[in-house]
This record gives structure tokens, C-alpha cells and sequence, in this order.
């Protein structure tokens, strides 16, 4: 910007108009932000407190809340946090070496069927996933799976989107040179995919694995109707749980908020962490070519 | 990335290439072929299946419960129930709220996102991308305990300044309520999706366009919002997908609001009528109608993003 006096007045000017869209997005952020401060503030009330005192302001009883939900029905809470993570971690690590492989093999390789293949399965993308969760319990439960942890697991591990997004991210990023300069080398195909490919896809395989973690963790239909056993379920539908029963025994709400909180912690902080390595700009540029 | 760094799919074959593999490819695609088999196409095709046959009892009094053919019956009766047409409605009600607001909030960050000289945008960012790691279970328990009358902040502030509470769980205020959780959840994923795209939009084309003397309103207004429709499509068309699903947020509101009934939305009946009352056949037919539905939709949006890139390269 220049500092001589005759700028005065333009810089003035460009000062005001930059005041505006600056407080639209801080009252964006305040928004957003409510609900987070909210459950902080109220996962620190005692349960005489959370209906009595302002509803913002901290309270006294955040440590008894945090034995109490450690010890209802004997440490569940924290069971239901380990499968969120089997169900998240597992389903996304599975969900994105699959989609790896697939995408790679569409985005690199010329054969007969190729088109059918990629149409077949993007329009899986278009199909609700959601809607497809009940006859999925049906197979499962025919199959004898059903209220296990595969029933939650394995249908989670096709993701059409991902397989998608592997695909247009391999055809930017791997080289077709390389690849026929490895052939011509006497590499393997899977040595070339293993060695050459699937590092230069490693940040499109770090946004297909966030979003399915993120999805995964998410999820709340599938493990509701997949499971009745309460030691399998992940946190949503464990929350989810206390807060029905909640409406007979309000002592649950103190627990259901705290678990609130601690479930929404590590997310947020693996978000935090992850956000340098999201290409999220996949997402936008995908459908532009 | 530049796009001319990318091989186009067709110029393969003219180069000299060593011997072409076959099994290769499809040893890559087959873990994904067996799971897209296993756990949409099967479940699918088994859903069509369901809503085309009947549980009937057959051969007068003794007789067993078998399946028969029923042909369209089951989809005329989905259709026609009542219950059905009226989540349908409250449904349309809830996505006309939600889908407009979170576009327009998404969109709106996003363009000021993108102007030159705003302060915090990296908090901004951040924190309005932050409601996307929260589960809509985890959303809905948070904005829901904020409704209730004993706790929530906003009816503590009305009556401070001594106005009436509102209603954030009655019968007309839930609609509110829920669009409410629904777009606090989802702008933030799409105002990266547009930032994004905005971000890949080249300089230079602001440039030419302030030495004219165009002002960043008009520069967003004529130029930023027509590039960014292929964004705002796609958007669109998460968000009505989306739309469509919605589940987990009334089903949660539910537990603090009586105003939301076991049929409130579709999905919610759907799941009733498999579950609750044992009418599978019944759920079928609905989860059919559904998936076509979201599937015409999704066609239709994708036909018109198709025609805009094709019409842009030209």
C-alpha cells in the first residue's frame, strides 16, 4: 500500500469497505462458535445447575460429570468411543486403499469395459446410501452378521465418491510417462503402483480418507438399525440413547452433554491438524473437466 | 495444477507403449467391484424386490403366509398414504428453509472470504468450517438444549429485556429449529467448496476488469458468481441429497419435542414402517421411490452442469 499523502483518501476508503465484510464474518464465526461455547460452559454444570444458573456461564461440576460418565454402566461411554474409532478408523483406512486402488486403475490404465465400469460406479455416488441401509440389514442379518461389528464396518467400505475422487486426483498427479518409464524398467504392476502411484496420491488420499473418517464418525443410521447390542455402538448412537432415556431421567442429560463434548474433541482437533493437508479443491474442481 | 499438465484421457494410444496389460486393471478394480456388488447393488436390487411382493396368507384359514406378486401395489399405497404425502410436505417445507439459507450464508462467506484486505479470515474459516466435524447427532443435542425453554441463552435474553420467549420446539417453530441445525452444520463444507473454487478462478480476469472500474461488488456480482456455477451446482446438489436423507437431526429433536412425530420426515416412516409396524414391503417401496427421486434430481442437476461446462469450453 502506498504511504504517500495523496493515497490518503483511496486507502480510507478501502479501509471502510474492508471493515464490513470483516465483521459479517466475524458474526459468521460467533454463529458457528455458540454451540461449542455452549457445551463447554454446560458440561462444567452439576445437574442441580444446568437448569437453574445462566445457561453461559460455568459451573462447578465438570470433574463429577466426567466420573460420572466414565462409570455409567461401567465405563460404556468409553467403549462406545473405542468402536467410533474402530468403525471411523478402520472403515476409513480400508475405504481409502480400496478407493485407491480402483481410482488409480481407472485413471491410468485403457481397457475394454473401463466406461461401463467408471459410469456403474459413479452412479453409485448418486445413490442415498441412507436408503440403502435397510435392505442391507436384511443381508446382513441373513448372513448372520448383523448386530456385529462387521454389519457397521464393512458397508462403509465402498465409497463411490471416494473411488471418485482417487480417480480424478491420479489423473493429475501420476505421470503416464513414469509409469511406462517403470514398465519399460521391468517393474511389476503392483510394484508400480505401490512404489510410484500411491505416493504421488498421498494428499488426494488424505482428503478421501478425512471425508470418509469424518462421514464415518458421523453416521448415525447405519449403526442404529444394524445394532441392538448397546456395547457396539459408536458414540452417535450411544449419545443418541442416553438422550431418549434422558426425557424420563433427566440425571442422563449431564452425562449426555459431557459426552457431547469429549466426542466432538479429538474430531475437532484431527480437523485442526489435518486442515493443511485437505484438497478440498478436488471437491470443486471435480466435476469441471 | 494447470489442466495442461494433465494427459487427456484420449491421447494414450498413439504413443508407443510396452505390452498393454489386461488382468492388471481389473485386479486394482476388484475389491471395489466385489464391495459395490455386495453392498449397493445387491441391497438394491433386493429392495426392488421387496416392493414388489406381498406377505399373504394363503389357502383360506389354515393356510401359511407366503410371498406373492403384487405388482405396483405397494408403491400406489406408499404413495398414497397420507403420512407419506405429509412428510413429503414437511420435508419440502424444512429443504425450502434450509438448502436457500446455507447456500446463501455459504456463498456470502465465501465471496468475502476472497476479498482482498479482510481481516481474521483464517479464524473465519476455520471456525465457520468447524460445525462440519460435529455428527448430527452431537448438532442437534447442542442446538436442542440451547431451545429448551430452562436452558436456553437466547429465551434468558428475551426475557432480560422483557420480551416474550419463543417457542423453538412448538409446532411451527421446530421447522425453524431444525432448518436451523441443518444449515449451522452444513455452510461451512460448502463455503469451502466455493472458496476453493473461487481461489482457482485466475487474477487476472479482477484485474482487467478494476482497471475498467468495476467495483468488487459488480467484479462479485458479473463475474466471480457466473464462474463459480458449477460450484453452486454441485452445492445445490450435495444439499439436496442431503435434504432428502435427513434423519439423525429430527430424529434427536425428537426426543426433546413433541411437535416431531415417529413419520415426521420420510426416512423416519421408512424406518418406522420396516421396524416399528413390520410393514417391509411397505419401506421398500418408500426407499425405492426415494432413491429414484434423489436419483431424477441429482440427473437433472448434473444434465445442466454438463450443458454450462460444455457451453464454456465452446
Amino acid at each position: 500500500m502506498s504511504a504517500s499523502a495523496l493515497a490518503l483518501p483511496k486507502r480510507s476508503r478501502l479501509e471502510r469497505s474492508r471493515i464490513i465484510p470483516t465483521i459479517v464474518l466475524i458474526l459468521g464465526s460467533i454463529y458457528t462458535l455458540i454451540p461449542i461455547l455452549w457445551v463447554v460452559t454446560a458440561s462444567t454444570k452439576s445437574k442441580g445447575e444446568l437448569f437453574t444458573t445462566f445457561t453461559l456461564f460455568p459451573g462447578t461440576g465438570f470433574w463429577d460429570n466426567l466420573v460420572e460418565l466414565s462409570t455409567y454402566e461401567h465405563g460404556r461411554f468409553w467403549l462406545w468411543a473405542m468402536n467410533s474409532v474402530i468403525y471411523a478408523g478402520g472403515g476409513a483406512v480400508l475405504s481409502t486403499i480400496v478407493s485407491a486402488a480402483a481410482g488409480y486403475a481407472l485413471a491410468r490404465y485403457r481397457f475394454r469395459g473401463r466406461q461401463v465400469v467408471f459410469t456403474i460406479l459413479l452412479a453409485g455416488v448418486l445413490l442415498p446410501q441412507i436408503t440403502l441401509a435397510i435392505p442391507q440389514y436384511f443381508l446382513m442379518s441373513s448372513i448372520g452378521l448383523a448386530n456385529t461389528h462387521w454389519a457397521v464396518l464393512l458397508p462403509v467400505i465402498i465409497n463411490p465418491f471416494g473411488i471418485y475422487l482417487s480417480c480424478i486426483y491420479a489423473m493429475g498427479s501420476v505421470p503416464e510417462d513414469t509409469i511406462e518409464a517403470a514398465r519399460i524398467d521391468g517393474a511389476s504392476e503392483f510394484r508400480i503402483f505401490r512404489s510410484i502411484a500411491l505416493p504421488m496420491m498421498v494428499p488426494g488420499l488424505v482428503t478421501v480418507f478425512m471425508l470418509q473418517f469424518i462421514g464415518i464418525w458421523n453416521n448415525f443410521l447405519l449403526p442404529f438399525i444394524m445394532l441392538s447390542t448397546e456395547s457396539l455402538y459408536p458414540l452417535t448412537t450411544g449419545l443418541y440413547m442416553l438422550l431418549s432415556r434422558g426425557t424420563g431421567t433427566p440425571v442422563l442429560y449431564t452425562l449426555a452433554i459431557t459426552g457431547a463434548l469429549l466426542s466432538i474433541i479429538p474430531l475437532v482437533a484431527l480437523m485442526l491438524f489435518l486442515q493443511r493437508f485437505w484438497r478440498l479443491d478436488l471437491i470443486s474442481g471435480s466435476l469441471k473437466g | 495444477m494447470t489442466s495442461d499438465t494433465v494427459p487427456a484421457a484420449g491421447t494414450a494410444p498413439q504413443r508407443r507403449r510396452s505390452a498393454r496389460p489386461v488382468l492388471a486393471p481389473w485386479l486394482f478394480l476388484a475389491p471395489a467391484i466385489a464391495l459395490f456388488a455386495l453392498f449397493l447393488l445387491i441391497p438394491m436390487g433386493y429392495a426392488i424386490f421387496l416392493s414388489f411382493v406381498a406377505l399373504r396368507v394363503e389357502g383360506g384359514a389354515f393356510g401359511t403366509r407366503q410371498q406373492v406378486f403384487v405388482g405396483f401395489e405397494n408403491y400406489v399405497t406408499a404413495l398414497t398414504n397420507p403420512e407419506f404425502v405429509a412428510s413429503l410436505g414437511r420435508l419440502a417445507i424444512f429443504g425450502l428453509i434450509a438448502v436457500p439459507l446455507t447456500l446463501g450464508l455459504a456463498l456470502l462467506f465465501a465471496l468475502l472470504l476472497d476479498l482482498p484486505g479482510v481481516r481474521a479470515t483464517r479464524f473465519a474459516r476455520t471456525s465457520i468450517f468447524l460445525p462440519y466435524a460435529v455428527p448430527g447427532v452431537i448438532a442437534t443435542l447442542l442446538w436442542g438444549f440451547m431451545y429448551l425453554p430452562s436452558t436456553s441463552p437466547f429465551n434468558y435474553v428475551l426475557e432480560l429485556v422483557g420480551l416474550p420467549p419463543i417457542d423453538f420446539l412448538g409446532p411451527t417453530g421446530v421447522f425453524g429449529a431444525l432448518a436451523n441445525i441443518a444449515i449451522w452444520g452444513g455452510v461451512g463444507f460448502n463455503m469451502i467448496i466455493m472458496f476453493t473454487a473461487l481461489r482457482s478462478i485466475p487474477s487476472e480476469i479482477y484485474e482487467a476488469a478494476k482497471l475498467d472500474g468495476a467495483s468488487e461488488w459488480q467484479i462479485a456480482w458479473r463475474i466471480k458468481i457466473p464462474l463459480l456455477s458449477p460450484a453452486l451446482l454441485l452445492t445445490l446438489l450435495f444439499s439436496l441429497i442431503a435434504t432428502l436423507q435427513a434423519y439423525s437431526e429430527p430424529m434427536t429433536l425428537k426426543t426433546m419435542s413433541n411437535s416431531i412425530s415417529y413419520s415426521f420426515f420420510p426416512l423416519m416412516k421408512v424406518y418406522r414402517d420396516a421396524f416399528g409396524v413390520d410393514n417391509i414391503s411397505g419401506a421398500a417401496a418408500t426407499s425405492v421411490v426415494l432413491a429414484l427421486g434423489t436419483l431424477i434430481v441429482s440427473l437433472l442437476l448434473l444434465r445442466v452442469l454438463q450443458r454450462r461446462t460444455f457451453e464454456e469450453v465452446r
